[in-house]
């Protein structure tokens, strides 16, 4: 059979690559990490173009399914990594025929949850992780989406203000449906449980979890996180005909929580003394929509949020409240942001995404002003903060681990 | 362990006017494997799924043991949906990668432990207890996986197509062991498969599935010698049954020049004049005297003791084909003595072996006779 390449965007430099041998025995010169741990299916992280792409030998049907499957999610809007192709047709050289490849993009500046807990660690990290899948698998299940092995490994994490944001990246047992039924999310719900449950007894086993910590306990955070979201998103809501600010009240919330509504359900009782709302179609990204709006900047939802904030106290600080939004935004951008993502010097650009930087700056000012007991101007807390805060933390721009590896491994790129 | 009942299950997708799922009747006995089998479409994951709890059951119900769970949500059904996930963790020992859901549960450790052991001496583990998941060979951390949701104990085991992602040598050897596994356990098992070679090696009882309504539940050998249907005539078994669209003749069928002896009661039943002949490739013989179906060699594949003959033949004429025209070729497949195999191109006649001729209603489909 001839070698096959299905891709949505084609780089002819995949025909470079080994393909007629065992995924397990590419040679070196061609990985961007060396392999470690055990894991279901052989993973590799190549470098190709410049770039890093995850490279998955799985049989052909089954990459096929998962590769339709990632772009369908995509097209949905939904956090996933991004396809890239399936290589289907491998022969080895004595012409036996080998499983095919699903290649999927590496998600710059994400980070494994084993990477984040190999480092010096906040002690809510798991819980600010539990979060972040919780809202990662509300969107799916909102979507129609039911994972079917919902854990911590099949996800990546990317910054977000502080708090994290989960991309689903392993969507093989995963189902599109037209809607979920409440046994299927229960089921999700369980699964994650378990398997984060086993994620994290093994991070203690290995002595990366904080002492204190009960794995077991932040498991079942997944549930009520779940469900105190999903209840808000879909959960109907009765009050009296006179209160009907408790109809702005709740889209407000929602907004809070960083999802629009598309469509909500208003129904009244038979004599109209009660009335009743609902949440129809609710949109996650609330904030980073009106972010790039304003700006064009294309950020994670905390960020949004923490940006939108700094634009409004900008507005407010230069008394242009009555002035078009737009072009404000175009000011704190040239003025603000951009003199703050710049300041960094190019070979520590590899350490935090700039909107993460950007919000630790904002952090540090607020320490060092506190500290000093006066304001501190912006310019002097971005020089402290290059100076000795950022040349400590690790690079993460290309972290990559297969998802039981045991220790964050970063691609390793040549010089050039 | 439990009995299994679905009576009238009936699954319905909103937008749909047909059921995924038609009224599905299947009684499975304590310690059993069935196992669900059908082409895509038909039905077999869905009614899985609704045994689960992941489906809505829109009609009938569904009973575990006593206990109707037609509404019951998954966790409290008491089953264990196997091979979903079996991620090894490297840091805990074997022995806590079984056992570690049974923690989640608030089972007590000493109880863990006495099920982990069982469950390792059922799974030849027990030397590996202890150590890392690294130092086992692939088929050994299989076992580990299968480990995990024997620990449970639940009653009812449900596995959707779990081999599927395994290469063709690999899939041999877990088939066999899930087999052997269920056995020795005696835990009621339904397992999914679109593969009816998978589906005959594997249950006790065979549940075949056609566009959500259940065409037969049989043991192997009985599904094999005595098709319902047209339909499971084709589908089970390997290489498919030749089926032949042939006309009613005194004392039997003819077919190509001459007429294959059929039991007068069972054409009684037809009804028309033309019938669906069902012949096994297994279940021929080559005639020497140029009497039976007349068959063009297009391959032989030779398997040293048996060769399998891949031909075609105009002997199946249906009453609406074109009756001035030539009679459509149909493919047609027969097993003879691997030492002497027809050659390639040539054209040789079979006859049915005696008492091993299916009939079939050539309207309905359903069998003739018994």
């Amino acid at each position: 059979m001839a070698l096959s390449i299905t891709a949505s965007r084609p780089d002819p430099a995949l025909l470079d690559l080994p393909w007629d041998t065992p995924l397990e025995d590419w040679p070196e010169e061609y990985l961007a990490a060396l392999p470690r741990g055990i894991s279901r299916h052989v993973v590799r992280f190549v470098k190709l173009s410049g770039r890093v792409l995850a490279v998955k030998e799985i049989k052909t049907v089954l990459a096929e399914r998962e590769y339709q499957m990632l772009r369908l999610l995509r097209r949905l809007d939904l956090p996933t990594v991004e396809p890239v192709g399936v290589v289907s047709g491998r022969v080895d050289k004595a012409g036996e025929p080998l499983d095919a490849c699903l290649l999927t993009r590496h998600l710059q500046f994400s980070l494994p949850y084993r990477a984040l807990f190999s480092q010096s660690l906040r002690p809510d990290t798991a819980t600010r992780l539990i979060d972040a899948l919780a809202v990662l698998l509300v969107k799916l299940h909102l979507a129609g989406f039911w994972w079917g092995d919902v854990s911590l490994s099949n996800a990546l994490f990317r910054r977000d203000a502080g708090a994290f944001a989960a991309y689903l990246v392993d969507a093989e047992t995963g189902e599109l449906h037209q809607s979920l039924t409440d046994g299927q999310r229960e089921h999700d719900l369980d699964i994650a449980r378990v398997n984060i449950a086993g994620e994290l007894m093994d991070l203690e086993a290995g002595g990366y979890l904080p002492e204190g910590a009960d794995p077991i306990e932040i498991s079942t955070q997944i549930v009520t996180r779940y469900t105190e979201l999903w209840n808000e998103l879909t959960g109907p809501e009765r009050f009296e005909q006179g209160d009907r600010w408790r109809v702005d009240e709740r889209i407000r919330r929602l907004n809070e929580l960083g999802f629009d509504v598309d469509e909500l359900s208003i129904s009244t009782d038979f004599d109209g003394t009660q009335i009743q709302i609902q949440p129809k179609v609710v949109d996650a990204g609330h904030h980073s929509r009106r972010l790039l709006r304003l700006t064009g900047l294309d950020v994670e939802e905390n960020q949004a949020r923490r940006l939108l904030n700094d634009l409004d106290a900008y507005r407010a600080a230069n008394d242009r409240q009555n002035e078009d939004e737009e072009i404000v935004a175009h000011d704190w951008l040239a003025k603000v942001y951009e003199p703050i993502t710049r300041a960094v010097p190019r070979d520590l650009a590899g350490k935090l995404e700039p909107a993460e930087l950007f919000h630790e700056v904002l952090e540090h000012r607020w320490y060092m002003s506190e500290h000093a007991g006066r304001d501190v101007p912006l310019e002097d807390a971005i020089a402290d903060y290059v100076s000795t805060v950022l040349p400590s933390k690790p690079d993460e721009m290309a972290v990559v681990g297969v998802d039981t590896v045991e220790m964050p491994v970063v691609a390793m790129f040549d010089d050039d | 362990m439990a009995t299994v009942k679905y009576d009238e299950a009936t699954r319905l997708y909103p937008g749909n006017d047909k059921p995924s799922v038609d009224r599905l009747n299947i009684d499975i006995e304590d310690g059993e494997f069935l196992v669900l089998v059908g082409p895509s479409g038909s039905g077999k994951s869905t009614a899985l799924r609704m045994l689960a709890g992941l489906e809505e059951v829109n009609g009938g119900k569904i009973w575990i043991g006593d206990r109707d769970v037609t509404n019951l949500s998954p966790k409290d059904r008491d089953v264990a949906m196997v091979f979903q996930n079996y991620a090894l963790y490297p840091h805990m020992s074997v022995a806590d990668n079984m056992g570690f859901a049974l923690k989640i549960a608030g089972v007590d450790k000493a109880e863990i432990r006495k099920r982990v052991e069982e469950a390792a001496k059922i799974l030849d583990l027990t030397p590996y207890l202890e150590r890392k998941p690294k130092a086992l060979s692939g088929g050994q951390r299989q076992r580990v996986a299968m480990g995990r949701a024997i620990v449970r104990s639940p009653q009812v085991f449900l596995m959707d197509e779990p081999l599927s992602n395994l290469d063709a040598k690999l899939r041999v050897q877990t088939r066999t062991q899930i087999a052997s596994l269920q056995r020795r356990l005696g835990v009621t098992t339904v397992y999914v498969t679109h593969d009816q070679v998978e589906a005959m090696t594997m249950g006790d009882r065979v549940a075949v599935l056609k566009d959500g309504i259940l065409q037969q539940v049989d043991s192997p050998r009985r599904m094999y010698d005595h098709p319902n249907n047209v339909f499971v005539a084709g589908f089970i078994g390997s290489p498919a049954m030749n089926l032949l669209d042939v006309e009613v003749a005194d004392g039997g069928v003819k077919v190509g020049g001459s007429t294959v002896p059929v039991e007068r009661d069972l054409l009684s039943g037809a009804s028309g004049n033309q019938v669906t002949l069902g012949l096994r490739p297994e279940d021929l013989e080559l005639s020497s005297d140029g009497q039976g179906i007349p068959v063009t060699v297009d391959v032989v594949e030779e398997l040293g003791a048996d060769a399998y003959i891949y031909g075609s033949t105009k002997a199946s004429q249906h009453v609406d084909d074109d009756e001035d025209g030539d009679a459509p070729e149909k493919p047609f497949i027969a097993r003879v003595d691997g030492r002497r195999p027809p050659q390639k191109g040539e054209t040789v006649h079979f006859a049915p072996k005696q008492g091993h001729v299916h009939v079939f209603d050539a309207t309905t489909g359903e069998r003739l006779g018994d």
